[in-house]
């Protein structure tokens, strides 16, 4: 991990002068005041009830995902079950608006706390056994786990409802200075918050030394046990704080959806925050953050355009897992060096080159995948689609002919400038590389 | 030096054994280090030593036997346990966090000891002991220059040096290290051992080595391990001189040496 | 007494199917060191292509086309696919393999659609077999147990009778030593990763008709059939089908027997609330055995997991 702070220490030359404790500098502020001023404007720009409603779902898919990626890119843990954690503090969040007389006191703000214990109480049950050895088997009882729990909502009905949930109104709560949260734009202010401070607080636990000693885990339990710290409870702290994160997210989810199924439980949408959280990177801070954004963009706003677009979302999944393990933020940082270095611009040509050529290559091979699905799936008789504002004939041959062309000639050619284009990167990330 | 009366020794072990299986590695050690002692274990390839090592610091439980540490018994132990008693080892091979800094490397290593546990509430960042004292290791190990590298990218000697930073990093009195010199050229070998020297001053050293100009240059005593029992314990030149010894092992290793 | 007799066929059949996975799974996984995610998604596509070999050609040439199909997927999945990621270590595979398992997932459903499929008994084996006190047994239950034990049976010549069987034998103990005799390694995956694969296919071919045949049925069965090799012990035959026999038995007996808690609980002395709606413990009291039958197999691992790590027949940690 390349921690962005560290470059703000002072060399250790020959002066006397060591590293300081660092202080609050403004470099290491600027990304947060710049992304709570970011939270702060957005609505004003976005105000339509449904970009205020895609927001919200951004901003708790971000926490969940930053949690997630406290177990798996801080801890070396990977989770076929953390939904559970986020439900059940969900639940238990829905439960207390149900609570009339208790609710009625409590300011609604103040209502993810208490999903973020539970959530918290739950990892400390499960986290004291599962958390013993990393990798596989944390990973079976971790799905283990997840599917006894989502398995059990159809069981303890008094808790998790059946099969139809519970559902609950958050505007019972005890008035937050003249604010009842009846309108979608005060959750939002009230889901930033929390994101603001929710993020603030797991970066901060990154660097304590717990969470320093996760990271040391992950790389190499063996050795952090010869430095005096036990592997399984650095893993259990790990665990029960993103237990916390979790159930932090999941009482935000009541609050913004006002009901909780046994989809919040389920693998499946465990399986999505590993999605989500991969695709953005698990080797930064930020990544997750970045994963959720693109992915809530490509669930709202992708699904819109097309039924298939799992399908995409599982192609690009596995391409990143075989080709960027570092996810979209390993990507951008890739650049960091030539930035710095003032090579960056080597990099323009090759780029063009490659990416627009591959660009034509996905668009080439999506429209192919969309005429053979309207083909194949389209209701009798239905033969006209629309694609890229353009209306054709999908049962015709030329439409699809030219989709599979512009497929096979933007791999083609994206595929012989590959080669220039890593060659330049690798120039560009070779200090006076260009001049050489 | 030989054990001093009064205050146990650093590092006692009796009657040790351990079998893996059927096998019998260990076969009964006895040993006794006394506090500030240079002891080097050699013996043959397959005599035992890395697992002794191992069996020391807590890797493998032994199969019967006491060692204790400073008096304490600490056979059975976890390694965080027997470290947090105050003794810490190196690894054969190379044993670091490829993905972490040096720094942070060295960083991690000081944690424990600093007192700092599993704190949540602390921010490494802001603590002054424990940057200048991981500042302090780097210098002592001449990776100052190094220390925002991921380690992984370090080369082979930078990376033995490194791993020798982190063990004596938590200020432990007993230091093991396991073959430091392995793998190296003479010049690489050099540096490490006036670094060993250097960083080892007033501490117990335990090290199995096999560069026998290594071990006659720092071992006050030296321990001569064979087929999982200690054939002969003394100074450099007595053990030189042991005919026991010369037959089992030294006198090949030395005929070979001019 | 009839009645058990039924169930001990139906647990028979349900564990043999969970075995044909679980073998290839657990085979997978000695070798590679990899829990394949999407063993059940290969199973899926057995039925799949099955059902489409089976609207030209019938049924039987299904049974003898698709398993091979599904198995060269497989091997080209491992190929292209899975020995890329091998070099990041085992948490980026099982990654990759969860990935694939929602792929195709989303390639059946784009080829195939939503909804289930016809993919039916054959006519051929569509009658009563015999019947166990008015139980009737149908043929086709039969047919089934007679191809899993046959599957069973050749595997276990070819693992204990052939130079291949040695060799993966030896793996299955040694994982490390088979590369130092000089076997090419990375066939011998893509092999062993083919024939489980097939193996799931196969299971896919004769369940597909019974089951039914829809996208969805990847996922039911995939955290089952996982649970049964951690049960059995990772990288134990023996224990994959000790483990799917158990689990196909006490599911079927949980099902159709039903066994409440309110008879429990009063048995031993607890007195039944009334009106049992208002109680907080309501769900406790008229939890019955049926509505648990499907947890049953986690709980199992749960504590095999927090007890016995190795699984009832492992000697590996997992």
């Amino acid at each position: 991990m390349t921690e962005p702070d560290q470059k703000h220490t002072p060399p250790p030359a020959r002066t006397p002068v060591r590293a300081r404790p660092a202080p609050v500098t403004l470099a290491n502020a600027l990304p947060w005041i710049l992304g709570g001023l970011f939270l702060l404007a957005m609505p004003f720009i976005f105000q339509s009830n449904s970009a205020i409603t895609i927001m919200n779902q951004m901003a708790i898919t971000i926490i969940f995902a930053l949690s997630y990626n406290m177990l798996l890119g801080q801890g070396g843990m990977l989770s076929f079950g953390h939904a559970v954690y986020m439900g059940v503090g969900g639940f238990l969040c829905v439960h207390i608006m149900n609570w009339g007389d208790v609710f009625a006191l409590m300011p609604l703000p103040v209502l993810p706390v208490f999903g973020g214990v539970f959530g918290m109480g739950l990892a400390l049950i499960v986290g004291s056994f599962s958390t013993r050895k990393a990798g596989t088997i944390f990973a079976m009882i971790s799905l283990g786990v997840g599917e006894l729990i989502a398995a059990c909502s159809v069981i303890i009905v008094a808790f998790f409802g059946g099969e139809e949930g519970i559902s609950g109104d958050r505007t019972y709560g005890l008035p937050f200075f003249g604010v009842e949260f009846l309108h979608q734009i005060e959750v939002y202010y009230l889901t930033a918050f929390w994101l603001m401070l929710s993020a603030l607080l797991m970066f901060l636990f990154s660097r304590t030394p717990i969470g320093r000693m996760a990271n040391a885990v992950r790389d190499n339990p063996e050795r952090a046990e010869f430095l005096g710290y036990s592997a399984r409870w650095v893993r259990f702290y790990s665990f029960v704080a993103a237990g916390f994160f979790a159930g932090i997210a999941g009482g935000l989810f009541a609050i913004n959806y006002e009901i909780l199924t046994e989809e919040n439980l389920n693998l499946a949408t465990s399986g999505q925050i590993l999605l989500v959280t991969f695709l953005g990177g698990v080797g930064f801070f930020f990544g997750p953050i970045l994963g959720a954004i693109l992915f809530t963009l490509l669930q709202t706003v992708l699904s819109l355009q097309t039924e298939i677009w799992q399908l995409y979302v599982g192609v690009l999944f596995l391409a990143t897992v075989m080709y960027f393990p570092g996810g979209l933020a390993g990507v951008l940082m890739m650049h960091a060096l030539p930035l710095r270095l003032g090579q960056a611009g080597l990099l323009v040509g090759p780029y063009i080159r490659t990416l627009v050529p591959a660009v034509v290559c996905a668009l080439g091979a999506a429209s192919a995948m969309e005429i053979l699905f309207h083909l194949r799936h389209a209701a009798l008789g239905e033969s006209e689609m629309t694609l890229f504002w353009i209306t054709f004939d999908s049962h015709a041959p030329l439409p699809l002919a030219i989709a599979a062309v512009a497929a096979v000639a933007g791999f083609w050619l994206a595929r012989r400038s590959a080669p220039a284009m890593a060659e330049a990167w690798h120039k560009a990330s070779t200090p006076h590389g260009g001049a050489a | 030096m030989t054990a001093t009366p009064g205050p146990p020794p650093a590092l006692e072990i009796a009657g040790l054994k351990k079998s893996f299986g059927k096998a019998e590695i260990i076969r009964g050690v006895d040993l006794s280090i006394g506090a500030g002692e240079r002891h080097a274990v050699i013996g043959p390839n397959g005599a035992g030593k890395s697992t002794l090592f191992n069996l020391i610091t807590g890797r493998f439980p032994p199969s019967s036997g006491a060692i204790r540490l400073h008096g304490h018994d600490i056979s059975g132990k976890a390694p965080f346990e027997i470290n947090r008693m105050g003794l810490s080892r190196s690894f054969q091979i190379t044993n670091i966090f490829p993905r972490m800094t040096v720094f942070e490397n060295v960083r991690c290593s000081l944690l424990w000891a600093q007192g700092y546990r599993y704190s949540f509430w602390h921010m490494v960042n802001r603590s002054r002991d424990l940057n200048e004292g991981a500042e302090d290791i780097l210098e002592q190990i001449n990776l100052t220059e190094r220390r925002d590298l991921p380690a992984g990218v370090l080369s082979y000697a930078e990376q033995r040096a490194l791993e020798i930073g982190i063990t004596i990093a938590g200020g432990a009195n007993v230091i093991m290290l396991d073959e430091p010199t392995a793998g190296m050229s003479h010049s690489e070998t050099d540096y490490i051992v006036n670094l060993i020297e250097k960083v080892t001053e007033n501490k117990t050293l335990v090290m199995v080595e096999h560069d026998m100009g290594v071990v006659f240059g720092l071992a006050d005593r030296i321990s001569v391990l064979v087929y999982g029992e200690i054939i002969a314990t003394g100074r450099p030149e007595e053990v030189r001189s042991n005919p026991k010894v010369q037959e089992a092992y030294l006198g090949a290793a030395l005929e070979a040496e001019h | 007494m009839d009645l058990i007799l039924v169930n001990l066929i139906d647990g028979l059949v349900t564990g043999l199917l969970l075995f044909m996975l679980s073998a290839g799974l657990t085979l997978i996984f000695s070798m590679m060191g990899v829990l394949n995610f999407a063993h059940a998604s290969f199973y899926m596509l057995g039925a799949y292509f099955a059902y489409q070999v089976s609207v030209y050609l019938g049924f039987w040439m299904g049974l003898l086309i698709a398993p091979p199909a599904v198995g060269l997927v497989g091997a080209m999945i491992e190929r292209y696919g899975l020995r890329r990621v091998h070099q990041y270590g085992h948490v980026p595979e099982l990654i990759f393999t969860f990935g694939l398992a929602l792929l195709i997932e989303e390639a059946v459903q784009f080829i195939w659609g939503k909804d289930q499929i016809a993919y039916n008994i054959p006519e051929v084996l569509q009658f009563t077999a015999f019947s166990i006190a008015g139980n009737s047994i149908p043929a086709y239950k039969v047919f089934m147990i007679f191809i899993s034990v046959a599957i069973f049976l050749a595997l276990l010549f070819v693992l204990t009778r052939t130079r291949v069987g040695m060799i993966i034998q030896a793996a299955l103990s040694y994982p490390r030593t088979v590369e130092a005799l000089g076997h090419n390694v990375p066939l011998i995956f893509m092999g062993v990763f083919g024939v489980g694969t097939g193996l799931a296919g196969v299971a896919g071919v004769i369940a597909g008709p019974v089951l039914s045949t829809f996208p969805g049925m990847a996922v039911v069965l995939g955290s089952i059939v996982f649970v049964t090799i951690v049960i059995g012990g990772l990288g134990s035959l023996w224990g994959a089908l000790v483990a799917s026999l158990l689990i196909g038995w006490i599911t079927t007996f949980a099902k159709s027997y039903n066994l409440r808690m309110e008879d429990l609980l009063t048995g031993i002395g607890f007195s039944r609330p009334e009106p049992i709606w208002d109680s907080a413990w309501a769900d406790l009291w008229t939890l019955t055995s049926p509505q648990i039958a499907d947890i049953l197999p986690y709980l199992l691992m749960i504590l095999i997991l927090a007890f016995r790590p190795y699984g009832l027949f492992g000697k590996r940690d997992v």
